[in-house]
């Protein structure tokens, strides 16, 4: 079990330049891309943000959660139950709200799952989710299976002062690109805050963290109350953005897409979730976009090459794309080296 | 209720119990002796369901079809388990999540290429198809007898097996302490091949004579894992003993909370869990 201990945690020059460039692509991207791409890029950067609230987690404090979508889902059905039928609703209380609903049942869901280790974590965080994803589901009150529609996206406005309005795809595409720089930012800070540090300590060897003083519990809970909140922030705008919200974003499907994300970027630094995700997302759009060929459609099987992808990149590459730059690096100094 | 309805109510709820137990043994099996946590343990349960489908269409007849059914998955199990699984024992559960997922949605596509994507039914055999009488107008089907009848007999002879044989004593041997069971010259790899093959195949002959009953239809893996799951982390992991007392523990609960709380059903056995994990973390009877 030693092989996810060590994390990427300082990002190498490269990795941080390109990252600057890629800032810069998303900042410029609305202006040459079509609507329907501005769009993408939006749930892009919303998956993102989702994925790294998970990084927390799985990358940082080694907690692999299976049920992380729950609280992604939780968030936007609170959006759908504060916004009345016939106006919109101001972004202003029921953002916050929504977030801290999130983040209140991680807390008590995290009361129970953070006790567990391991597989059992694996499993129990995965039958928690199901058990709010049967809540919504069987019940018609709260939607029922189909769901619930958000009329009317969020209203900004103040005082009858509109600063801007997210009905506007472009606005909601820099809300969203902004919301993913302070959440990077601020899950970066605490990265290297005391917090973090004992999160990574407690990944590494939760019993010597536990002989040194540190109450493992409360730190765990924490982080799971933290990353579930932020999850929540990304439903939040699922939301806005899709204007329905159903409990298939609470399923286990949802959550391992998560996982993947994470995994497919790197883990433990937060910007291999932003990579994962973006990754993710776009090979979902490749693959179930893919073409007829004679009378096969390959786009509608797309969860096989989904499935496929999955296993190939855990049977060959398991640290994911950000892993594979390090190995090359890696392997490029030891020629280096064997050359001289 | 009265005391039919609720002899009806038992009976369901053992029936379901057993089932589930079917499922739960093997998985707490391959996570106790294996270490891996096996996401697609539900697929095993849908393509015996889909296998009993077309083979008794097939052959006509649904005991043939269970016994070809239960040939096939354990070369199925024994295939992958060379393929992909064997590679995976050593590797972080994070690893096994993901390649087990990823066997999900392959699993899910073949099953949707072969078998398509409608709703099946399987009919009863003759033999079994009558209803025993209870009350004037109540009744218990003969075929659901026989599920449980075919459930204990195979949770029994499992309990022969591990306990009593020789290989089960290898089989304990290794789950107990890997390295000193291989130096003392048993063959771990062949052991772990046959018990994760065991576990496919008990999956798969759950799926198979559920399928009249539940009927078949695509991901009917999902929701019958995560029970599993329920059941395994009630029982404790590696626990053969712990799955079978917490299914039917978790037949129970499910089937009489549909009964009498209908509106809460869905979570009844959720709290169950929550209740059991406060109590005790690792499950009523962690090895």
């Amino acid at each position: 079990m030693s092989s996810a201990k060590a994390n990427l945690e300082i990002l190498p020059r490269g990795v941080q330049v390109a990252l600057g460039l890629g800032l810069i692509a998303l900042v410029a991207f609305p202006f040459v891309g079509t609507d329907f791409y501005t769009q993408m890029v939006t749930r892009m950067m919303i998956m993102a943000i989702f994925a790294m609230s998970l990084d927390l987690l799985q990358g940082v404090s080694g907690l692999v959660s299976l049920g992380h979508a729950a609280y992604f889902g939780l968030a936007g059905y609170a959006l759908a139950f504060l916004t009345p039928a016939g106006e919109p609703v101001s972004l202003w209380w029921t953002l916050p709200l929504a977030v801290l609903a999130s983040g209140l049942a991680a807390l008590i869901i995290g009361f129970f799952v953070v006790r567990t280790h391991g597989i059992y974590f694996i499993m129990v965080t995965m039958a928690f989710a199901q058990m709010v994803f049967y809540l919504f589901f069987d019940n018609k009150a709260l939607g029922g299976s189909d769901g619930l529609y958000i009329n009317f996206k969020p209203s900004a406005a103040i005082f009858g002062w509109t600063p801007f309005d997210l009905d506007s795809k472009l606005t909601l595409y820099y809300f969203t690109l902004g919301a993913l720089l302070l959440v990077y930012a601020f899950l970066r800070r605490l990265l290297w805050s005391p917090f973090g540090r004992t999160l990574a300590g407690i990944r590494v060897n939760e019993h010597r963290m536990r002989a040194m003083g540190f109450g493992t519990f409360g730190y765990k809970l924490s982080a799971f109350t933290l990353a579930g909140a932020l999850a929540g922030l990304a439903g939040y705008l699922w939301g806005t953005q899709t204007g329905y919200i159903n409990p298939e974003l609470m399923g286990f499907h949802m959550s391992a897409h998560a996982i993947m994300m994470v995994i497919l970027g790197g883990m433990g630094n937060f910007a291999g979730a932003i990579v994962g995700a973006f990754a993710f997302e776009y090979l979902l759009h490749v693959f179930k976009d893919l073409p007829t060929l004679g009378s096969v459609n390959l786009g509608k099987h797309w969860q096989l090459w989904m499935g496929l992808f999955i296993v190939l990149l855990v049977v060959f590459a398991p640290r994911g794309i950000l892993g594979l730059v390090e190995k090359f690096t890696q392997r490029k100094n030891k020629a280096e080296a064997g050359h001289e | 209720m009265d005391l039919a309805n609720f002899l009806i109510q038992l009976l369901n709820s053992v029936q379901y119990g057993l089932l589930l137990f079917m499922l739960a043994a093997g998985l707490t099996l391959i996570f106790g002796i294996m270490g891996v946590v096996n996401l697609a343990h539900g697929s095993f349960y849908m393509l015996g369901a889909y296998m009993a489908w077309s083979l008794s269409t097939l052959t006509g007849s649904l005991t043939l079809a269970i016994v070809m059914g239960a040939v096939l998955s354990v070369a199925f199990g024994l295939a992958l388990e060379w393929l992909l699984f064997r590679h995976f024992y050593k590797r972080d559960h994070l690893d096994q999540v993901l390649l087990t997922f990823g066997l999900i949605y392959i699993f899910e596509e073949v099953r949707s290429i072969l078998w398509g994507d409608d709703v099946h039914g399987v009919t009863i055999p003759d033999v079994l198809s009558a209803s025993l009488p209870l009350t004037d107008n109540l009744s218990y089907p003969v075929y659901r007898l026989f599920m449980s009848g075919v459930c204990i007999a195979l949770a029994l002879g499992l309990y022969f097996m591990i306990s009593k044989t020789r290989l089960g004593m290898k089989i304990r041997a290794g789950a107990f302490n890997r390295d000193m069971a291989e130096s003392l010259g048993i063959n771990i790899k062949l052991i772990h091949a046959v018990v994760f093959a065991l576990g496919v195949g008990l999956a798969a002959v759950a799926g198979m004579i559920a399928a009249p009953v539940a009927s078949v239809y695509p991901n009917m893996g999902s929701q019958v894992l995560i029970m599993c799951f329920v059941v395994v982390v009630i029982g404790g992991i590696g626990s053969v003993r712990g799955a079978l007392i917490s299914a039917l523990l978790v037949g129970l609960v499910d089937t009489f909370g549909k009964v009498l709380l209908p509106s809460m059903a869905g979570m009844l056995v959720y709290m169950l869990m929550a209740a059991v994990l406060l109590w005790k973390p690792e499950g009523l009877f962690k090895q």
